[in-house]
Order: structure tokens, then C-alpha cells, then sequence
């Protein structure tokens, strides 16, 4: 029990000393379990489709992914809102870490898609799906807007500056799949069904997908958890370096008497920015 | 009387770095106030703080009644802040940048002429691009700028460098007239003698902090500060 | 807002008329790219009349980027940034100045590719009202949204890099319904052409809107 309460202690202080927490501990279990479960109803136990075969098998993973993957760039987008509105580090925090998420499930989504395509549609690649167009987009801009995130500098002109970006980001969603819609309907019939559209779905293939669709779903949400806490923790770090510094620059007052040699060292605005 | 400058234990941020660590500070209307230091004191970053360009992150700052906490832009287009760099677009003409800046705070025009006439470039310098000036012709552009655009509070960093005598006295008078006329001027300079001829209260800065106000006899008095008292959170 | 926005926009054309950047580099740039184009894809057969629009349209891009780059490149150094930011104009007015300078050059460029690509692509033109109408509209899209990604890019030591990474893939649909648009007017059947000239103004009012939103507080970092 002590430990117990070892471990809960700084977590109330708001001061935790890594990412895991009861909740995620079980969460993450559960997910573990669930990918398990998916393995063996996906790989195994569900039957291949009628068409595709056990190429199909593969749209178990590859929809939820695609599917999370816009569902977090539309948290990015109402925590940028948030932020905009509040000013809250949190709201800041969850768009950021929900960026990072949604990019991986969009590349995971990206490549398994690719990985069917090849042998369905005899490339990796197509233009003639708005679908597959506006999720590379998306990719590119959640890929553009963690690049604007990593450029060091003050984090409440990065939180400022990701947030009008992300605030955008479901906008150019919109923009771009309308485009991408239009440019191939306009001119030629989409000549290929999207993933999975037209074949016959069995029960337990449906089954399958939604297990897909809720363990994808607890391994987002364990994710966001952890990449949420690490960048919280990591702008605890960045805050003790500053209060650290108010100190040192308040010290350089009291021994401002013994001669001007030493200022020359501190990175003063004076001749700064 | 309100004061045009009330800072308690004001923290401001440079990027990352607390150059501002706790000022304390009163100013009140129409008094010159030489703020001196060491490199690296923090005297520019308390000027820029003042003019509204710098997050005050902690404590209490309020310039002419605007609270910089809540809400620093309101407070600009009332400062005329003289910085280090000019703030001029090199291929305009004197007189295009003036007009720009002037037009820009929404003054009358008239005024133009008057900052020009004053600072002595009204002549052949008025139209000669700003990237042909000398480094003093172009530092008295930029007071020009300043002069023109009438403002209550003027912040000026180090306003007597790279001057010739002449010029010098010129923005001393220009200085005491404003100073006379209603206007607040804090003045951040190495000039010593100069700017304590024109300061009646010296203000020493080091560390992000004051650490000594004084009037111009030269002894603490009872305007000295101290600095420990105000924490920041 | 509107009185700042002319202020500022003819400030931005005075600097580029004497500077002459656009006009001694950015035309010129504009050329070589279309001689790349044709260096790339083989004339004889036909392609580039075919990939004209589209190749017009690409090329006004890269030559976007340059000119939104320099729209920021003129506000920063030598204390001018602190000075905008001071000087009482709003910043709405600040956008839309510099939305509108962008917008004349770029319109300017237009036309010299245009006279470019007649010449070097052997393009016909037609359906002159609909081409007018998505220059126009394109071009204020391209402005606006540059002019956004400029200022949110604008003071980052990453700054020439970073833009083209934000910028390009949100301009992507107005370069789709540009293209499309110019196709649809070359070919003769301006019908077709009509809902991208729709797509590619909402696009512009979409950005003029978030910009005048935004750049107030983008600014106070730049």
C-alpha cells in the first residue's frame, strides 16, 4: 500500500515522474489484449472475403487507423480553438500530442493502404480516389504543422502560432477533399470502389472490423494519454530552467557592485533582440 | 495624480529569459528619468517593456493606465520608443518614411514638416533615400519619426549615439521641450554628464532589477527601492 | 481598417518598385521555370500545350513563395518589426495591405507567363472572361493564404524552409481548381470551369477572413 501511495503522491502535486498511471497501466493492458484478440479474429478466425480474398483482411486495421487519424486532427483543431480562446497550456498540449498521433495512424493508414493496393489495383498508388489524396494531404499538413512545433523558441509564441495552424488545419481538409472530389469527378468516373465498397461483408468479418475499430481506438487514446503527459512534463522541465534563471538574474543584482566585467557574459537584451 | 509609469515586482520575458526579474517603479508626468547600468542590465528590455512589446509574466506594470498584463497593445500607439536599431525602410525617402509612420499612427500630416524642420533635415537630406544616410543622419530620421508622431510617453535607448555635438544639444532641447510640454521621457544612456545635465532622477538597473533611485543630488532618498520585497510566482 | 490596408499596400509597392527584387528576380526566375518545364517534358509531342495551365499555375507558385517571403523580408530588420508593431495601424489593415501588394505582383507576373507560356508552350487562350475571373480569384487566394503562412513562418531562423512546408499543400486546391479552371477556358467549354472559379473564391474569402482573424496576434512575434 505504501508504494501505492508513493506513486499517487506527486501525480496530486502535479508533479509525476513518468507517464504511467493506474488508468493507463490498465488501459494499456486492455489494448494489449484487445490487439490479441484482433490478431487472432483478423488473421484466423474471420473468413477471407469472397473477392479480395485475404487481401482484405488487412482493412481490419486500415479503416480504424484512417478513421482515428481524422478524428485527431479534428481534436487538434478544437484544442487550438480552445487555446485560442483560454489560453490554457492544456488545451495547447492536447493539440500537439493529438497532431503526433493522428500522423502516425495517417502513415500506418497510408502504408497498409498501399500494401492492399498493390496486389488489388496493381499499384501502390492511385489520384483517382479523393479518399487516398486528402489523407496524404492531411498527412503533409499534420506533417507541416509538428514542423512548425519543433522550431525551438518561446513555447507560448509556438502554442500561439501551432494553434492558428491547427485551427486551419480541418479547413484545408474540407478545401482539399472538395478539390480532389470535383478534379477526378469531373472528369472521369471513379473507375475503382473504394476499400472494401461492394463486396459482401459476413458477419463475423463486420464483428472483426469493429473489434478493429475499438482496439485501435484504446491504443489512440493510451497514446494521447502518454504523448500528452510526456509534453506536459516536458514544459515542467522548461519551467524550472526559467525560474532557475529569474533566480541567477536576481542574483546578478546583489553582486552588481563588483564591476561591469561580468555582465559582459549574460546574455543581456541590451544589444539583443 | 496617477503615475504614467507603476511597476511592483514586474517579471518580462526575452524569449525564454527573465530580463525584467522584479521592477519596481513609479514615473510621474512630464519628468525625465535616465536610466543607467551596466551592458546586459536590462535597461533596453524595461524600455521595450514599457512600450508594450515585451509579455509582463509576473507582478504589476501599468503604463499610461494601460495594464500590461491583461492587455499591452492599447498602450502603443501612446509611446515613442527610440530603440538601437532605426526602424526606417532603407529605400524610402526621409520625408516618405516619415509620412508612413505618421500616416500610420492616423496624425495629421502637418506634423511632418515640423519634426523635419525641427531635426534639421528639411533641407536636400528630406528626400534622399534612407539607405544613402550616414548613421547620424539616419538616428535623426528616427527621432524625426518619433518627434512627428506626438507621443505621451517617449522611451529613448541610448538617443545620443552616434551624434555629433551639435546634434546632441539639438535632442537635449528637443527632449527638455517635450518634458516641458507634458510629455514623460526615460531616457537609457552611457552619455553621463549629458544625461545627467538633462535628468532630474536616475534610475540605476542591473540584474533585471532597480537597484538604486535616486534624485540628481545624488543621494538614496526615500525613492530608493527594495528590490527583495516583491516575489514572483 | 481599409485606409490602413491602402497605406500599407502602397508602402509595399514603393519599396518593390525601387528595390526592383520582383521585377529584376522574381520575373526573371518565373522564365527559367518555364524553361525548365520544357527542358523536362519533351516539346515535340504536344505535352507542354497540354500541361500549359498546369504548368502555369505551378510556376506562379514557386514565384508566390518568393514573393511572399520578400513581403516579410522588407518588415523585419533594423528595428522595423517593432516599429509595425507600434505604429497604431490594425492589423487587419496590415493583412489585407499586404495581401493586396502580393496580389498586384503576382497579377503582374501573370501576365508575363502568360505572354510565356503563348510563346514557349504554343498555348491558345481562350474564354478570356472565365481565365480573368480565376486569375483574379486564384491570385487573391494564393495572396491571402501566403500572406498568412508568411506571417505564422515570418522570424523563425527555419522561416525559408518552413513556408513552402505549410504553405504548398494548403495551396494545393486552389493549384487543382486554377488548373482545371484555365483547362476548361483553353479547351473552349468555359461551363466546366465555372464551379472551380466558385471553389477558388470561397478559398480566398476563407483566407481573407482567418488572416484579418489572425494576424493581430500572429504579429506580435514576427
Amino acid at each position: 500500500m505504501t508504494t501505492a501511495t508513493n506513486e499517487t503522491t506527486p501525480a496530486a502535486t502535479g508533479a509525476p515522474r513518468g507517464t504511467g498511471s493506474t488508468t493507463t497501466r490498465v488501459l494499456g493492458l486492455t489494448a494489449l489484449v484487445g490487439v490479441g484478440v484482433l490478431v487472432g479474429l483478423g488473421l484466423f478466425w474471420s473468413p477471407p472475403e469472397e473477392v479480395q480474398g485475404d487481401l482484405a483482411r488487412i482493412m481490419y486495421v486500415h479503416v480504424p487507423s484512417a478513421s482515428l487519424a481524422y478524428l485527431s486532427c479534428f481534436v487538434t483543431a478544437a484544442g487550438s480553438v480552445m487555446y485560442l480562446w483560454k489560453r490554457s497550456e492544456w488545451w495547447d498540449t492536447l493539440a500537439y500530442a493529438s497532431a503526433e498521433i493522428g500522423a502516425l495512424f495517417m502513415a500506418f493508414a497510408c502504408i497498409t493502404g498501399s500494401i492492399w493496393a498493390r496486389p488489388t489495383w496493381g499499384t501502390f498508388w492511385v489520384w483517382d480516389d479523393a479518399r487516398l489524396v486528402t489523407s496524404a494531404m492531411l498527412l503533409l499538413l499534420l506533417l507541416g504543422y509538428l514542423a512548425l512545433r519543433k522550431v525551438p523558441g518561446d513555447p507560448d509564441v509556438r502554442a500561439k502560432r501551432s494553434a492558428w495552424l491547427g485551427v486551419l488545419l480541418p479547413i484545408n481538409v474540407v478545401l482539399v477533399r472538395q478539390s480532389v472530389e470535383w478534379w477526378r469527378t469531373l472528369h472521369q468516373k471513379a473507375t475503382l470502389q473504394p476499400l472494401g465498397g461492394g463486396a459482401k461483408i459476413e458477419d463475423l468479418m463486420l464483428f472483426s472490423l469493429f473489434v478493429g475499430f475499438v482496439v485501435l481506438t484504446l491504443v489512440w487514446v493510451w497514446l494521447l494519454i502518454h504523448r500528452f503527459r510526456l509534453a506536459w512534463l516536458e514544459r515542467r522541465v522548461e519551467e524550472r530552467e526559467l525560474s532557475v534563471a529569474i533566480d541567477e538574474r536576481r542574483a546578478e543584482a546583489r553582486v552588481s557592485g563588483s564591476g561591469a566585467a561580468r555582465f559582459g557574459s549574460a546574455i543581456g537584451p541590451g544589444g539583443g533582440p | 495624480m496617477e503615475p504614467v509609469i507603476r511597476f511592483r515586482g514586474a517579471v518580462a520575458l526575452v524569449g525564454r529569459f527573465p530580463a525584467l526579474a522584479g521592477v519596481d517603479l513609479d514615473v510621474g508626468r512630464g519628468e525625465i528619468v535616465l536610466l543607467q547600468g551596466p551592458n546586459g542590465a536590462g535597461k533596453t528590455t524595461l524600455l521595450r517593456t514599457c512600450a508594450g512589446l515585451l509579455p509582463v509574466v509576473s507582478g504589476e506594470a501599468v503604463v499610461l493606465g494601460h495594464d500590461l498584463r491583461r492587455e499591452r497593445r492599447g498602450v502603443r500607439a501612446h509611446v515613442g520608443l527610440l530603440g538601437h536599431a532605426s526602424g526606417l525602410y532603407g529605400d524610402l525617402t526621409v520625408e516618405e518614411n516619415l509620412r508612413f509612420w505618421t500616416r500610420a499612427a492616423h496624425l495629421e500630416l502637418s506634423t511632418v514638416d515640423e519634426a523635419l524642420a525641427t531635426m534639421g533635415l528639411d533641407g536636400r537630406l528630406r528626400s534622399v533615400t534612407v539607405n544613402r544616410l550616414s548613421a547620424g543622419q539616419r538616428r535623426r530620421t528616427s527621432f524625426a519619426c518619433l518627434l512627428a508622431r506626438r507621443p505621451e510617453l517617449w522611451l529613448l535607448d541610448e538617443p545620443h549615439a552616434g551624434l555629433d555635438n551639435d546634434a546632441r544639444d539639438l535632442v537635449d532641447t528637443v527632449i527638455r521641450d517635450a518634458a516641458a510640454a507634458g510629455a514623460t521621457v526615460l531616457v537609457a544612456s552611457h552619455e553621463l554628464e549629458r544625461a545627467v545635465s538633462l535628468a532630474e532622477r536616475v534610475v540605476v538597473v542591473s540584474g533585471g532589477m532597480v537597484t538604486s533611485d535616486s534624485l540628481r543630488a545624488g543621494d538614496p532618498g526615500p525613492l530608493a527601492q527594495q528590490p527583495e520585497a516583491h516575489g514572483v510566482s | 481598417m481599409f485606409r490602413d490596408a491602402a497605406l500599407v499596400a502602397a508602402k509595399d509597392l514603393r519599396l518593390e518598385a525601387r528595390s526592383r527584387v520582383a521585377f529584376n528576380q522574381i520575373a526573371p526566375l518565373a522564365l527559367v521555370i518555364l524553361l525548365l518545364f520544357a527542358f523536362a517534358l519533351d516539346p515535340a509531342r504536344g505535352v507542354l500545350a497540354r500541361a500549359a495551365p498546369g504548368l502555369f499555375w505551378v510556376a506562379v507558385l514557386l514565384c508566390a513563395l518568393f514573393a511572399v517571403q520578400r513581403a516579410f523580408a522588407i518588415e523585419s530588420g533594423d528595428g522595423r518589426s517593432d516599429a509595425l508593431r507600434l505604429s497604431g495601424l490594425d492589423p487587419a489593415g496590415i493583412f489585407l495591405g499586404k495581401v493586396a501588394a502580393i496580389a498586384l505582383e503576382l497579377a503582374a507576373l501573370e501576365v508575363l507567363l502568360g505572354l510565356g507560356v503563348a510563346v514557349l508552350y504554343d498555348a491558345s487562350f481562350g474564354g478570356w472572361v472565365l481565365l480573368v475571373a480565376t486569375g483574379a480569384s486564384a491570385t487573391a487566394a494564393i495572396a491571402a493564404a501566403g500572406t498568412l503562412y508568411g506571417v505564422l513562418a515570418a522570424g523563425l531562423r527555419v522561416r525559408e524552409t518552413l513556408l513552402p512546408l505549410l504553405l504548398l499543400p494548403v495551396l494545393a486546391p486552389v493549384l487543382i481548381g486554377s488548373t482545371r479552371a484555365f483547362e476548361a477556358a483553353f479547351s473552349g467549354v468555359p461551363a466546366d470551369g465555372w464551379p472551380w472559379l466558385g471553389l477558388l473564391t470561397l478559398f480566398a474569402l476563407v483566407y481573407l477572413v482567418a488572416g484579418a482573424l489572425a494576424f493581430g496576434s500572429l504579429l506580435e512575434d514576427m
